[in-house]
């Protein structure tokens, strides 16, 4: 998958969750979104890319702070079973 | 619900009243009760007195001209219009006494007397109320001689590609007119002249193609004699026999009767009894169902190894063992998720029941998406989370009890007209509108309709706005705290309340970005909150935006704020597209949803699913159609099953779908005619026209409509067989033998749908969902108690700018939507007579922009976006506001999505198509793009002629 646009659309996930006044809320909707919506191989793809980046950048485009956090901290719980398997 | 033989529907003269007073009289010795304010006439009619008419019929408002309806009331001097006089209690009414007899028969005498003879010729002749009531007057001779002036040489308006006006036949009853008023709202036609002179004119005695008339065919359906007639029933007659069907366009589902002699249609008339349209129609539903008979129609399966072959012509099952074969060896390949399917929302609830069925049983992926994709997706994820359901929450009669109407991202005079015309009746009488929207679109300013808030908000912008309103209500002290108390959840409300009444939020702050000055805003906040019933309805102008989910969910804050949901006349109303795409959602045609929109991830409904199908079904969510182009980039996604969506042409980067069909190794198109996307696929599988179907569709008011068959599907097999048949390819059984037995499976396994059946839909015309226990004849207003959630939730709703931004190099924002009469990707449309009135797309742009870059009106201009670049010819109006440029979408050679991009709403990818940063320039060929997409459509039609040829060569060979 194209981690770039995977970057992208997390950022905007991220940019509706980052409004919500309480922090845990929104790292946990960010979280909660990735799991309902995102395909595992898109899911596997972010989580492999910050595995890789921990900062979170690919060149100029950077994960925002909200999505590294929400994603490096749940990476296990977004992690698809099949692929926690092996 | 088959009628056999045309009879005219019971016509009761007037509209009905629906007062709870009741009046008491005597009719012809009857006794007979009504509510009050009903007329006389149709007081007798419903006690099965037919009083003898002309100019009165039941779908429009009593106009007393004819003279025919006279009746004797006791106690009472002269001899009163029935039509117009009003019941009173103890009245003594006589319908027929000689006296009223020989006026009727003066009246009918004069009517004639300035009325072609021709009957046996006419093609009105035993459709024709004025032979009827010359027939029940009585009528023997014409004392006035027929060598004095008249009319009957009058000459024909053939100008509509639809139907004849014949003023020669015309009485001048002006139910026309009142008609084109009353019902459609338009106002094209009027009585020109006076008295004897007194002819009936289009515009300003322009033909009918030339003057203001849409086309909705409603005074076609008002018109007594052959004045107004369809062309079809000059060329072949009447009808014999009508079926009542449902439209296949958009999310309106008008209720027809498909007027036939044997398995030709002759007519689509409105069927009265449809409760979405109440006997209306469009042009397109009405008039433009050619299409299904059209000689582009592909009736034979086609399958080939490569999109550079030419088709081969096969069997039916040597197509569906290809296809199966490919799907299964792809899988094997490349793994289980490596193909997918896409529904069709032009197909039935039960034919989208068995794609999303077999993609997740006999595939065993989630990979199943479909068109609300790039629609109303936004409306599914932002209502779900706002209210618990992912559907609007009224009727289409709801409008009618509105005060303020606000009509946000959507053009319904173009897009779901029948319902503008419901809208419009409503406006007339006085209700408020706001209207939220970049383009001066037809409801602003129109015949006796003018907006009283025109927020002509720069694209892109939407949030900003929604939250502006929302500052306003809450700073000005406008909430509804009582419903908010007692409907929704304190904890969420208080945070999207001290959220907008920041300052930032204001209507002066979001000026700037919004370009709509915050007198305005203040102004229709203000309206919305305290007018009295307040009722959003909105469209693709809210949901296509890289903050679709949080405009929609902006739009129910407002609702759930001013206390303006669970009751008629108001609510929050998405005006869904097509003509089932509603229904293809609540069949599960999402990637993470299961029918009836339960998340795939819960144990306890998948179980359910698996107990039922008898296999085990996966728990994660698939991948939506912007995803699955992805996919098939990176070379994971490799097989398509698409019925009947033409992704080439509808969705955005048309280049990036281009490529990623191209990458993929088998795609299965199921469709009625080769189009965009077909030209990159492996296996045609030929499907149905509405025509050819049986099923049901569910439009945007949830309201689930039967569709009949009115002929065989011209390929032998109906959709649901072809997918019947893939599926037992595959290994996955299906049995079903009629579509009724695919509905009682869907209200067995979904909730809203327990107690739907065909036998119900047969006794009560249609029901809306949920329909079941707690509601067996089905659910008309949403959230009436509570929310489908329980408490309504509110969420903040931050503006974030789009990535799509203008720049140096793209100073323009182009917008797109759709006109009347052409629908969505054209495949329909493009193949009727509709062309007449729009045979291109152009590129609407404003006067300053245009004399900024040289180019005159008509003139071929580029648009050139990140994307691509397509070239349009040009159309100078100031209904776009200057900065914003605006096209259409329904000629494939527009290429209009070549130039939209892949900038997609956060929370579903439904893309961008409203906010594209462009430039504009003149030019002198067609774009590189086009002149690829001319040859390799040039190619492609080759292959598909080849087959036609090699067919025909084979027959001469075979002598078969």
């Amino acid at each position: 998958m194209d981690v770039a646009n995977l970057i992208r659309m997390a950022n905007r996930i991220g940019a509706f969750f980052e409004a919500m006044p309480d922090h845990a809320e929104a790292v946990n909707g960010i979280v909660q979104h990735l799991r309902r919506f995102w395909e595992p191989r898109m899911r596997v793809a972010l989580l492999d890319f910050l595995e890789q980046h921990p900062d979170g950048c690919q060149g100029e485009i950077c994960l925002m702070p909200l999505v590294r956090e929400a994603v490096a901290q749940h990476a296990d719980e977004l992690r698809p079973a099949a692929a926690r398997a092996t | 619900m088959q009628e056999t033989v045309i009879s005219r529907e019971r016509d009761f003269g007037t509209p009905a009243r629906t007062s709870s007073q009741t009046v008491t009289l005597v009719i012809d010795g009857r006794t007979v009760t009504v509510p009050e304010g009903t007329s006389v006439m149709r007081a007798a009619a419903e006690a099965g007195i037919a009083v003898p008419r002309l100019c009165a019929t039941d779908s429009l408002e009593a106009f007393g001209s004819c003279r025919l309806c006279l009746v004797e009331i006791e106690g009472r001097r002269g001899y009163p219009a029935s039509c117009t006089t009003l019941v009173e209690e103890g009245m003594v009414v006589h319908t027929r006494t000689d006296r009223l007899q020989k006026l009727r028969r003066n009246v009918m005498e004069l009517y004639i007397s300035d009325h072609p003879l021709d009957c046996l010729t006419c093609p009105s002749n035993g459709d024709c109320e004025l032979q009827e009531m010359a027939g029940v007057v009585g009528l023997r001779e014409v004392r006035y001689g027929f060598e004095g002036a008249s009319h009957v040489a009058d000459c024909a308006d053939k100008s509509n590609p639809y139907f004849v006006y014949d003023p020669s036949k015309c009485i001048v009853c002006s139910r026309c007119v009142r008609a084109c008023e009353e019902i459609q709202g338009t106002f094209a036609l009027t009585v020109q002249g006076r008295g004897f002179n007194s002819r009936i004119v289009a515009g300003q005695d322009d033909s009918f193609l030339e003057s203001d008339c849409v086309s909705c065919g409603a005074c076609v359906q008002a018109c007594p004699t052959a004045a107004l007639e369809e062309k079809n029933v000059y060329q072949m007659g009447l009808p014999v026999e009508s079926i009542v069907t449902t439209c296949a366009y958009c999310g309106v589902g008008c209720g027809f009767k498909a007027e036939v002699q044997g398995q030709q249609v002759i007519r689509m008339t409105p069927w009265k009894d449809g409760k979405a349209n109440r006997g209306h129609s469009c042009v397109k539903g009405r008039f433009a169902w050619g299409y299904a008979t059209h000689k582009d129609r592909i009736t034979r399966p086609m399958i080939r190894r490569s999109i550079d072959d030419p088709w081969q012509e096969v069997s039916w099952e040597e197509a569906i063992r290809y296809a199966a074969s490919e799907f299964r060896r792809i899988q094997q390949q490349y793994g289980r998720d490596a193909v997918g399917g896409i529904t069709s929302s032009r197909c039935t609830n039960e034919e989208t029941w068995l794609v999303q069925k077999l993609v997740r049983a006999a595939f065993g992926t989630n990979n199943v998406d479909t068109c609300a994709r790039v629609c109303h997706s936004p409306t599914g994820y932002g209502l779900k989370q706002t209210l618990g359901e992912s559907a609007g929450t009224q009727t289409f009669d709801s409008v009618m009890h509105a005060n303020v109407i606000m009509v946000i991202g959507a053009n319904p005079t173009d897009a779901h007209p029948v319902f503008a015309s419901r809208m419009k009746r409503r406006l007339r009488k006085g209700a408020r509108l706001i209207v939220v929207d970049p383009r001066r679109i037809d409801l602003v300013a129109g015949p006796h309709v003018r907006a009283d808030y025109h927020l002509q908000l720069r694209p892109g912008t939407n949030v900003a706005l929604l939250t502006a309103l929302a500052h306003v209500i809450v700073t000005e002290n406008l909430v509804d705290e009582d419903f908010v108390a007692a409907r929704c959840e304190g904890d969420s409300f208080r945070q999207w309340r001290d959220f907008v009444a920041r300052p930032e939020n204001s209507p002066e702050a979001t000026e700037s970005i919004t370009g709509v000055p915050a007198a305005l805003v203040r102004g229709a906040a203000r309206l919305y909150a305290t007018g009295g019933n307040g009722a959003i309805y909105y469209g693709l102008g809210v949901t296509e935006h890289a903050q679709g989910s949080t405009a929609v969910m902006a739009i129910a804050n407002l609702a759930m704020a001013t206390g303006n949901i669970g009751r008629e006349g108001v609510g929050v109303n998405p005006l869904r597209g097509q003509n089932n795409v509603q229904g293809s959602c609540d069949m599960g045609s999402f990637p993470h949803e299961f029918p009836g929109y339960r998340h795939v991830s819960d144990d306890a409904v998948r179980a359910s699913f698996e107990a039922a199908w008898g296999v085990p079904l996966q728990s994660e969510p698939g991948l939506r159609i912007p995803n699955m182009f992805d996919a098939a980039l990176s070379g994971t996604f490799k097989g398509l099953y698409c019925q009947g969506e033409d992704i080439v042409q509808s969705d955005p980067n048309t280049q990036h779908v281009a490529a990623a069909l191209r990458a993929m190794e088998c795609v299965v198109v199921q469709d009625i005619f080769l189009n965009e996307t077909a030209k990159y696929a492996h296996v045609f599988l030929p499907g149905c026209s509405f025509l050819e179907k049986d099923g049901t569709f569910t439009n945007a008011e949830r309201r689930i409509s039967r569709v009949r068959k009115v002929m065989e599907p011209l390929s032998g097999m109906a959709d649901w067989q072809i997918t019947q048949a893939l599926s037992n390819a595959l290994g996955y059984p299906m049995n079903y033998s009629h579509p009724s037995e695919i509905m009682d499976e869907i209200a067995r396994l979904t909730p809203t749908f327990a107690g739907v059946s065909y036998e119900k839909l047969d006794r009560l015309g249609s029901v809306q969902w949920p329909c079941n226990e707690q509601a067996p004849e089905g659910t008309p207003v949403m959230h009436v108690g509570e929310f489908v959630r329980g408490k309504g939730r509110f969420f903040i709703t931050r503006y974030v700018p789009s990535d799509e931004r203008t720049s140096s190099r793209f100073p323009l924002l182009l917008t797109t939507g759709r006109i009347l009469s052409q629908y969505n990707v054209g495949a329909q449309t493009r193949r009727t007579p509709n062309v007449v009135w729009h045979d291109e797309d152009m590129l609407e742009i404003h006067p300053q922009d245009a004399q900024d870059r040289g180019i005159v009106d008509g003139a071929w201009v580029g648009v050139r976006s990140r994307a691509g670049e397509t070239v349009l010819r040009a159309k100078i109006t100031e209904r776009v506001a200057p900065g914003v440029v605006y096209t259409t979408f329904h000629f494939p050679e527009s290429g209009a999505n070549v130039v939209t991009t892949d900038s997609s709403d956060w929370a579903t990818n439904c893309p961008e198509y409203k906010v594209t940063a462009v430039e504009v320039m003149a030019v002198h060929e067609p774009s590189a793009w086009q002149q690829r997409w001319s040859q390799f459509s040039v190619k492609q039609d080759r292959l598909l002629r080849e087959r036609m040829r090699k067919r025909d060569e084979d027959l001469v060979l075979t002598g078969k």
